[in-house]
This record gives structure tokens, sequence and C-alpha cells, in this order.
């Protein structure tokens, strides 16, 4: 049986009004979940149950004001987790893993279900495998369990968080290291390698929640904290929530590469011609249009004339459909002070260099200044990202969906090149086409790269 | 600095704004968004906080409809009150547990924001002990109501800008038999765009935050699509 108290919702407050229950008695309440409302100067104020269970009693009636600390009700565990009841208690951990046969925290590699292709080859991912036991985890933490992560030198990857989405909470810390009991912590911290794995071995049985803690109930029972390792003097984090506009990347990144059978193909283009042009045609263009002239428009021109060729890498897949789209709306990846956002060029194919131009530099000086319409990052049918702008010369770009597509260009160097057996300075690009393999085959991808290459080398269009 | 977004997103319904500060506020709960300061201004409504008596609504919900002013009952602290065109409304989705675990704090620094602000523009406004809100010469400019869920709070304030009063007659505002008023009333009528650079200023300060505005469009482009 948990108490239920009025929780102290500030310094100053001495005192709470209960406004409304949520529940009535008999009621089962699941933890977490709203249990009642208090008011206090004009804040109303949702206190969620601190455990599953049922409402076996109810000792303040709504309307009344208490002190801070009083027992409002009780919640009768038993009856949540009882056999009466199995159903409710799992709801939110319905998905959880089959019961693991023993913890074992450096399985040297994840198992992977049958079903699912054998595990990649051990490429080492691109990513910072920038180990941290206190940041390595999913959802933000409350200062509180950074710390204690930290003091008793435990990896949170371990820890079954049952707060909201899934977050830890001092109490998983606490039942955590009360189930961790003697182990001795060096198992606990396993190698990084283990913790770097996409699926990491399934937690420790759960210990029974009876003995949690959570401010707003008394409890008989406070763990002590066990002794343990050393603490981990460098796990220094600071956490922030994302923007909206960081969470949506994070979101879109994702989804792109579980949707798409991602492939990247790489052509070395000579730029050389057009970084003629581009000298020559540089000051005229300026003083005629009021705005430089780069690399960029001739490659999104060279890009959209190939697409005429290969209209496939201007489509994209409905179920198991291909839709080929008419117009050609190439979106701009822009970068942002923290974040990227893609307008989009509609009918590219409509446009010369200027025209094109004239769009880069509108589309992308509004991008950085926010004053972008939603129709101008929308509708896109295939996207072009300059990565050579930041002095990248290689990349392999993530497919913006529902397209099917996306070709980067690298910074534009000069460099050695054999011509007819004799040695020539030449101006030399990388193009790189990520592809959707469901939709485009590596040939059909080289050929596409390749007519683009051809395009630009080959430039006849006239500049001004 | 932690940041926090701001949305004016100009006249927006209040069940629409309502949904949207859900939607917000259990995303913020998550953790997927910083703090956000929604700036909006509803057509004619008059709430009902859920400790409110009906007792406090002068006119029947038949009259109101005929003055063309919707009736919603709603989730926050406080009795009863009215919105309108001219009134600057706030809705801050902050996550106090990274600013101060206290309510009562958090009501006395959205005062604050609202006294500031109101003193850049020659305006003396105090507070009224056991009456929330902004008032001056015993006239309430603005007017706080509060809800908190997992220490992540909606709803807001409202400030009285260039609000036509005689809406304030079909009700008995927070349930005080107390006048009403505006900074128009009171001879103060910068334009709303720099009342709301105001308040973002002294909400910075108040609260310690960065403030991002947005602006109405690429806050909806934003949440619309991104890459």
């Amino acid at each position: 049986m948990i108490d239920v108290v009025m929780p102290q919702m500030g310094e100053s407050i001495v005192e709470g009004t209960l406004t409304k229950w949520l529940k009535k008695p008999g009621e089962k309440v699941e933890r977490d979940e709203p249990l009642f409302e208090i008011s206090t100067d004009k804040v109303d104020t949702e206190i969620p149950a601190p455990t599953s269970g049922v409402l076996s009693e109810v000792l303040v009636e709504e309307g009344k004001t208490v002190a801070i600390s009083t027992v409002v009700g009780r919640i009768n565990e038993a009856g949540g987790n009882g056999a009466s009841a199995p159903a409710p208690v799992t709801a939110k951990q319905a998905p959880a893993p089959p019961p693991p046969p023993a913890p074992t925290p450096q399985a040297a590699r994840p198992v992977a279900p049958a079903p699912l292709p054998p595990p990649p080859p051990p490429a080492p991912e691109p990513q910072p495998v920038a180990y941290n036991a206190v940041e390595s985890t999913n959802g933000p933490l409350s200062p509180l369990v950074r710390k204690m992560a930290r003091e008793y030198g435990i990896d949170l990857n371990q820890v079954k968080g049952t707060g909201m989405g899934g977050r830890i909470t001092k109490q998983d810390l606490e039942s955590y290291m009360s189930a961790q009991g003697a182990r001795t912590m060096a198992q606990v911290s396993a190698p990084p390698a283990a913790v770097a794995v996409p699926q990491p071995p399934p937690p420790p049985p759960q210990p029974q929640q009876t003995q949690a803690v959570t401010p707003i109930y008394t409890s008989q029972q406070q763990q002590a904290p066990a002794p343990v390792a050393p603490r981990a003097d460098t796990a220094r984090a600071r956490v922030e929530p994302m923007s909206t506009m960081r969470s949506k990347i994070a979101e879109h990144m994702v989804m792109s590469k579980r949707v798409s059978a991602h492939v990247t193909t790489v052509h070395k283009v000579d730029m050389t011609k057009i970084a003629k042009l581009r000298t020559r045609y540089k000051e005229e263009f300026e003083k005629r249009y009021g705005f430089g002239l780069t690399f960029l428009p001739f490659v999104i021109s060279a890009a959209v004339e190939a697409i005429h060729t290969f209209p496939i890498v201007n489509a994209s897949i409905e179920g198991n459909n291909i839709i080929y789209h008419n117009d050609i709306n190439v979106g701009i990846a822009v970068a942002l002070e923290n974040g990227l956002i893609v307008p989009v060029i509609r009918g590219a194919d409509e446009k010369n260099i200027v025209g094109l131009q004239r769009s880069v530099v509108d589309l992308s000086t509004r991008a950085r200044s926010r004053q972008l319409k939603p129709d101008e990052v929308q509708g896109g049918t295939f996207s072009i990202t300059n990565f050579g702008s930041f002095g990248s010369v290689f990349a392999t770009p993530i497919i913006n969906q529902p397209q099917v597509a996306i070709l980067g260009i690298g910074a534009v160097e000069k460099v050695p090149v054999v011509v007819d057996d004799a040695i020539a300075i030449r101006s030399v690009a990388y193009l790189a086409l990520t592809f959707d393999h469901r939709l485009i085959d590596g040939a059909t991808a080289d050929q596409y790269t390749g007519k683009v290459k051809s395009i630009l080398e080959n430039w006849s269009q006239e500049i001004l | 600095m932690s940041i926090c977004e701001l949305r004016d997103l100009g006249r927006i319904g209040y069940g629409e704004a309502f949904a949207l500060q859900q939607d917000l506020v259990s995303q913020r709960k998550r953790g997927l968004i910083a703090d956000q300061l929604l700036i909006v201004e509803h057509p004619h409504v008059i709430t009902l906080g859920r400790n409110g008596h009906m007792t406090n609504l002068l006119a029947s919900e038949e009259i109101l409809r005929r003055a063309g002013i919707e009736f919603h009952p709603t989730d926050r602290g406080g009795d009863i009150t009215y919105h309108g065109p001219g009134q600057i409304v706030g809705y801050p989705i902050f996550d106090l547990r990274e600013w101060k675990r206290d309510v009562v704090a958090y009501v006395r620094a959205l005062e604050q924001v609202l006294l500031d602000s109101l003193a850049g523009f020659g305006l003396e406004a105090g507070r009224v002990p056991g009456c929330t809100g902004v008032w001056i010469d015993g006239k309430k400019i603005a007017a706080i109501g509060v809800h908190i869920s997992r220490w992540v709070t909606s709803h807001g304030f409202a400030l009285n800008h260039t609000t036509d009063l005689s809406y304030f007659q079909y009700i008995v505002p927070c349930g005080i038999t107390k006048p009403v008023t505006s900074m128009r009333a009171l001879g103060s009528e910068p334009s709303r765009e720099q009342v709301v650079s105001t308040l973002a200023r002294n909400f910075s300060k108040q609260f310690q935050r960065e403030i991002i505005i947005l602006d109405r469009q690429s806050a909806i482009a934003e949440l619309t699509e991104t890459f």
C-alpha cells in the first residue's frame, strides 16, 4: 500500500487545494497517469500517480485545502500487479523483449533475431563512437539522474527507463542498483563496443517496483547508495532539448534511412570549362544582376537536363507504383545556423543559369532569415546538396523523402591530371549521387551521373 | 542559455490554439522540443477555468451566441475570463524543471514580465495581494491562468492592448468584481509588434532563455517540413 501525498509545488508553498480526483476509489491507475489535480494561486496542476495499482482510499475530498505532505489517498499496488489484472500493468512494457536468458552486458555481438539479415560487416560507423556513460541513452535525463549515474558509474544503457517515453528516472536507477546488488561494477561498465551496437543487450530483469521512491509519496525504505566503482570523472554533459527543427531533421533522416535502400555512386568531373566561363563572366554577371555566379546553377542545370534522359531519377514510390513527376522541382539543401532546410526551385527545367542562380540566392537568403513560405519547402522531386561549400570533397548524402535520389557536389579543386599523356592542371570535383536502390539500379544511376558529368564537361549553353 | 522558441501565430481560434498547446505540451514533456512561447490573438471567446463558477457568467449562452462570442470551458487555473481582438495572449510551454520547480514563483515571474513590459511603455502597474494578475490603479490590465502537468506549463496570460473592454460586461473577470482596463484606455498605444518584442525581451531576462523568434510563416514552414 502506497501513500499518495499532497506534493510541494514550490519553495514557499505550504498547502494546496485538491480540486479534482481524476480516478475514483476502486479504479485502476497506471503509474504516471494523472491521478488528481491541485490548485494553487491560479495554477492548476495535474499530479501523476506514483505507482500502478488500485486507488484504494481517498482521504481528502475535492475542494479541501491541506498542508503539503498530507496523505490524500492510498494506492494498493497488489491490486494492479496481482493475478486479478495482469494486463494493464504490462501495457506500457508490452513490446518488451523476450525475457533475457541472463543479463550479459558485454555480449560481444548483438544476436539479431532470426528473420533479420545478418549483422553488417564491422565497418566503422562514421559517427564518432564517443562513448559516454551519461549521454548514450534515449531521451533527456534529469540532472539528478545524470549526477547519480556519474557518481555510481552506472551505464545508463543497462537501465530500463519507466518514465515518460522510456525516460530513466531516479527510481529506475535505484531499482537497478539494488538489483545489481553485490555485482561488480566492472562488469556493468561494459566496453564501448557493446554499447555502440544498435541493439543493446536486454536490461536485467525488472526488479519489483514496490520499493521505488518518488517525490510525492512516502516510502519506508530508501535504498542506500551501493558502494560502487570510482566516479567517471570525465563524464560531464549538458542536456538541452532539441529545437523543433532539430527534432524534425532527426526524424526525417532516420526515417529516410529506414525507407530507402541508400547507395552512393561517385564520379569525378572536370569543371575546368565551367571554371573558365565563371571567371570570364563573373564581373559582368554581378554588375548586371547584383549577385555572384557560383558553380551551383551549372550543376542544377546539368542535373535537370540529365533527368530528361533518365526520368526515373525524378520519381517517387507509392506502394507498388512508380510515380514519374512531370515537374522537375529541385530542392537545394541550405545550411542554417543550427539546422538545415531544403527550399525548392519549382520548374527548374524552365530556368537558365541566371534564373537558377537567382532562385538559389533568393531561397537561401530567405531560408537563413526564416522567411520561407510553407509551400517553398514542399513538393521537391529531386535534391541537390553542395557539400563542397564547406570544403568537403566527398560525401554520401541522405535522400530527401519521398524522393529517390540526391546529387551532391564537392569542392572544386585544381589538381594535376593526365591529359593525352601529358600532365595538366584541371579544376576537378566529385559528383556523388545517392539513389534509392529499390527503384534505381547501379547502371542507371551511373549513366545518369555520367550524363551530368558529360554536360558539365562539355558545357555549351550561353550564360549571359 | 537554453532556448525558447517564440511563435507569433496571430489570430487563431481558442479551440485550435488549445489543441496546439496540448500537442506542444506532450512534445515538451518528452523532451522533443525546447521551451515554447506562443503569442496569439483570439476571436471573441469567454473561457471558464476548471475552478470557475458559472455564476460569474452574467449572460446566458444564448446571448453570447447572438453577440458572436464563443464559450469554452477549459483546464487552466483561475475563474472566468474573456479573450478577443486587441488582446495579446501568451501561452508559455515551459518545462519548469529547467527553471524552478515552483508554481507560485512561475506566476510571479509571469507577472514580472508583464510589469516590466508595461513599464517600458510608461505604464506603472503593480500586483494586488491575493489577486493574481497585473493591475493599474485598481483596474486589471492583464490576467493570468496556468495549467501544469509534469512541470510543463500551458495557458498563460492575456494582456489588454487595444481590447474593446465592453465585452467584459458579460462576465465577472476571474470572479473578482473589479474593473478592467487596457493599454489603449490608459493612453499608451504602441503597435502589437512592439509589445510582443518587449514581452519577448522581458521573458528572456526573467527566465534566462534565449528567445528565438520565428515569424508566422516560417513557424508553420518549420512545422510542416524540414529535411
